[in-house]
């Protein structure tokens, strides 16, 4: 098995959906990002979003979680090649991130992902630099989040 | 008008706001991975150690999400912010491990009107989060939109 059908190359994944909820974005909001228009449905109605919405790095977080849920539903196929499954490992970052739309309470959100590129890493023998286009979209379609996501993974 | 601290006008670029420390407990680095990345060295501190970042280590988006208070307790708290488009590159350079005090600051790069929001202008920032070592742990570039104290004080 090749690692391009590992990865499943080119293929737009759907990993799930969300709702969030008023007590979620207010709780995220007190943590990390306390702006009157995460954290006060009041204060939020004054506000250019005009309503309670969700801190950007809050749907970039749940992104990661559905990600995940993703990679253990085995969104990644079956891997039958000669050596070891491949392994992920930690990420070097993120770039092109764009909070299109707010993500209002109530609003659901379905995160998708897609493995764009995969290239051995010349400084770290036996790992490769993973490319993955993520995004995030609402109920009626429109998306609210991009963005373009690296993460290495261990295969010989 | 404003009473905020900081408008659009304060916004120059060069310059520089130093952000407050935060230390990270293994605590909060188990809760946030608990519920948006539950991987094991984001939960284990024997798993952390086993694993290329050597050590219980937060979550990058849980690193993010610790800047963002920085970036909020330091500026946007006392600003007339109207929210970020978004992120041109963020670079996780080095794992952020239980017990590490974080601190950095932000520099403006670069800033101009928003032709279509009169009134408004975007602000791009240089983030940089450090360690107790002085180590740079993220970089982050970033426009942030501004209210201005008079509309059309553009330059």
């Amino acid at each position: 098995m090749s690692l391009d059908r590992f990865l499943r190359l080119g293929e737009t994944m759907t990993l799930g959906t969300h709702t969030f909820t008023a007590q979620e974005i207010i709780a995220f909001g007190r943590a990390y990002d306390p702006q009157p228009f995460h954290t006060d449905p009041e204060a939020a109605r004054e506000s250019v979003f005009g309503r309670l919405c969700a801190s950007g790095w809050h749907t970039c977080a749940m992104w990661m979680r559905y990600n995940l849920e993703g990679i253990e539903r085995d969104v990644f196929g079956d891997w039958d090649g000669s050596g070891a499954k491949p392994e992920f490992g930690p990420s070097p970052g993120f770039s092109n991130l764009k909070w299109l739309k707010p993500v209002y309470e109530g609003d659901a959100i379905t995160f998708t992902r897609a493995v764009t590129a995969h290239r051995p890493l010349a400084s770290r023998p036996g790992w490769h630099l993973v490319t993955l286009a993520a995004a995030a979209h609402r109920q009626d379609g429109e998306p609210v989040m991009t963005f373009d996501n690296g993460v290495l993974m261990k295969a010989t | 008008m404003t009473d905020k601290k900081w408008a659009f006008e304060e916004l120059e670029p060069g310059v520089t706001i130093p952000f407050g420390e935060k230390t990270v407990g293994a605590d909060e680095i188990v809760a946030f991975a608990s519920q948006f990345d539950a991987q094991p060295m984001h939960l284990d501190e024997e798993a952390g150690k086993a694993s290329i970042l050597g050590g219980l280590s937060a979550s990058g988006w849980h690193s993010c999400a610790i800047f963002m208070r920085m970036l909020y307790d330091a500026l946007l708290a006392d600003s007339t912010s109207q929210g970020s488009p978004g992120i041109t590159e963020a670079r996780w350079k080095r794992p952020v491990i239980a017990g590490d005090t974080l601190t950095g600051h932000t520099t403006v790069l670069e800033r101009r009107a928003l032709k279509s929001r009169p009134g408004i202008g975007l602000v791009t920032f240089r983030h940089l989060v450090t360690n107790q070592k002085g180590e740079t742990v993220m970089e982050i570039e970033n426009p942030i939109m501004f209210k201005m104290r008079k509309a059309g004080d553009a330059r």
